[in-house]
């Protein structure tokens, strides 16, 4: 017997006619175990005594609920004496909401399943590719719409993101750039001083920052900050309606929206790998002299007899970077539904696609140049 | 009903202050609520309502006063005994709070989890139980909140307060945002399980024909505290102008007319 009165407890005592099944006590959800097993156990005409209960909780009725269902599908004897009126209504609410499963519940997959769900994901990628285009379609013709008719054309609103999407982005650039700059021509002087081959550090430098790191690692870092920004920004006001208001008020989106900001970027984004260039260089520079005593002097001598086509290369890439950060950001932001789980999942996917495709397309523009020969 | 002396008080507020900055919420707020009524709370809005509420389950602590729930006084308990106070109520929030990483039923299996002896299918089957006693679908259980009409959250969200069979739901605007016939159907849903579980239930709301509908007792917040407490017929005789608006606007006469209409029937 449990020692205190408002212990739950179930006893089970067998007759030669009946199962007696006794509960006292306050019932809860810790007790719920106990009493199924003992109600699964009982075999015949069962009699659930609830005289000494003090409370009857849900999950002890559902259990008595379940027993009686099954004991009468089976043609056996099963009754409950000794309920309160409150115990009684409880068991009566239950009894009308037992929870009866859809019949055709089975969620198993099966191969054909598995193989489907692959050829839609396929043709969904098919399709994303299909809508980007069609969005950066949709740029062009709004943007040409604007040429057309100046008045159109939000000017305010591209000095605005001018100043958001590249001034802001000048110290992290900047910054990041430099201390590329300094770790090339650290690593790079470890390994040539093996050779005696010093100076060519300067190549080194000069080749990958113009070339390649330069303009490659600053879309990187404008499609985390200004892909994000453009996907939260355009899915906010998706989500609130915003976008549909506008279309009532006659304002096109897309003139509105997407064109004074990928017009942005698509300014913005040469400067800021310049600059970049310009703190690699000067962070190459830097630790060159400082490790390798390559002096200022001597530095800018050998860089300016590096062929200007690597400094083109890198410059020729940033519009088409530019573009697709742009693009991506605006079309995941449009793909905002109306909660807030789905802004998060588009703003940080939009963000992985922006950087997953401006390095595919680096690495074809490389090949590309290779082809080319420059 | 009995006679109120005779009812064991559950929940004590005596003296509660609350304060924004400099601006006053409640002074010196006193209320008692019965076992086993359905009390709600009017008021205009910012006259904290729902920060009264969320004074009583300790989410905001209040700059003074006595808190006492079944027994325990809220803002002096302990860490275990607050454990123990939690599990003998429930809350459910405006828009029903469900996570939106766990489906319907998973949600209703959170606070399950703590319970020691359970296995995960009896879980499953009480938390389908939850479900359908709610008033939701079968199939409601494996659907994310994001894929629930704004009725059916808030079902979702009474069917997780109700997880543990609690002794008090607190239920912040339980009908607003419904339409009408949902709101209905989610009065009488709160009446019957109270009734039949004995449940004290907590309701914050601005909504005339839930207080016609499901309420013993209105408490009255204004003027920093509870000013008057009653049923609807002690509330409409009341002759604070502000109570006496709120009872015997258009809106209010509606509403009265209804029940009376029902009564009648």
């Amino acid at each position: 017997m449990p020692d205190s009165p408002n212990a739950a407890s179930v006893t089970t005592s067998q007759t030669e006619d009946a199962t007696h099944i006794t509960l006292r006590g306050r019932f809860s959800l810790s007790d719920l175990s106990d009493l199924v097993a003992q109600l699964r156990a009982a075999k015949v005409a069962v009699r659930v005594d609830l005289t000494d209960v003090t409370r009857l909780d849900t999950s002890a009725a559902w259990a008595i609920v379940r027993s009686e269902t099954h004991a009468k599908a089976n043609g056996q004897d099963f009754s409950v004496i000794g309920a309160s009126e409150n115990a009684c209504g409880l068991l009566q609410t239950v009894r009308a909401a037992m929870p009866v499963p859809d019949i055709d519940a089975s969620s198993r997959k099966t191969l054909v399943d598995r193989i489907e769900a692959v050829g839609r994901t396929t043709a969904g990628f098919g399709k994303f590719l299909m809508e980007l285009t069609g969005f950066f379609g949709l740029f062009l013709a709004r943007w040409a719409g604007s040429l057309r008719h100046p008045g159109e054309f939000r000017l305010t609103a591209l000095v605005h993101h001018c100043h958001e999407v590249g001034v802001k982005a000048v110290p992290i650039v900047a910054l990041m750039a430099f201390l590329i700059g300094v770790v090339l021509a650290f690593q790079g002087a470890v390994q040539l001083q093996q050779f005696g081959a010093e100076v060519f550090v300067v190549d080194l430098i000069a080749v990958s920052i113009l070339r390649e790191l330069g303009i490659l690692l600053t879309a990187i870092v404008v499609a985390g900050r200004t892909a994000s920004a453009f996907t939260a920004a355009i899915g906010s006001m998706k989500m609130r309606e915003e976008i549909d208001a506008m279309r009532t008020l006659s304002i096109d989106p897309a003139t509105a929206l997407f064109v004074p900001r990928i017009l942005a970027l698509l300014l913005m984004l040469p400067i800021l790998g310049l600059i970049a260039n310009l703190c690699g260089l000067f962070g190459g520079g830097l630790m060159s002299w400082i490790t390798l005593g390559i002096s200022p002097g001597m530095f800018m001598a050998r860089l300016v007899e590096t062929d200007i086509w690597h400094l083109l290369v890198g410059m020729i890439k940033a519009p088409f970077f530019a573009l697709i950060i742009g693009v991506v950001g605006c079309h995941a932001g449009m793909q905002v539904g109306n909660n807030a789980e789905s802004l998060g999942r588009q703003t940080s996917a939009s963000v992985v696609t922006a950087i997953f495709a401006v390095i595919v397309v680096d690495a074809v523009f490389s090949i590309f140049f290779a082809e080319v020969g420059v | 009903m009995t006679e109120a002396a005779a009812r064991e008080v559950v929940i004590r507020l005596r003296g509660i202050h609350n304060q924004f900055g400099r601006h006053v919420v409640h002074e010196s707020l006193d209320l008692d609520v019965y076992r086993g009524e359905i009390l709600g709370v009017v008021g205009g809005s910012g006259t904290g309502k729902s920060v009264l509420l969320r004074s009583i389950v300790g989410l905001q602590t209040p700059r003074a006063g006595e808190i006492e729930v079944l027994g325990t006084h809220v803002r002096t308990a302990s860490d275990a005994e607050r454990r123990v106070l939690e599990r003998r109520w429930g809350v459910m929030f405006q828009d029903g709070a469900l996570f939106s990483s766990l489906n319907v039923r998973e949600n209703i299996e959170v606070p399950m989890r703590a319970v020691k002896g359970l296995d995960a299918k009896l879980r499953h089957q009480i938390a389908d139980l939850k479900i359908s006693l709610s008033g939701l679908p079968y199939n409601a259980g494996d659907k994310f909140p994001s894929e629930l009409s704004g009725g059916m959250r808030k079902r979702a969200g009474f069917a997780r307060s109700l997880a543990l069979d609690p002794e008090i739901v607190f239920l912040d605007e339980p009908t607003a945002g419904l339409d009408p016939i949902g709101a209905a159907a989610f009065d009488t849903l709160i009446r019957q399980l109270s009734r039949t579980m004995g449940l004290t239930v907590f309701l914050v709301t601005h909504d005339l024909d839930t207080l016609h509908a499901t309420c013993d007792r209105i408490a009255v917040l204004a003027e920093r505290k509870v000013l008057v407490t009653g049923t609807m017929t002690e509330m409409l005789a009341v002759d604070h102008p502000w109570v006496h608006d709120y009872f015997h606007g258009p809106r209010a006469r509606a509403a009265t007319a209804e029940t009376q209409m029902k009564k009648d029937a």
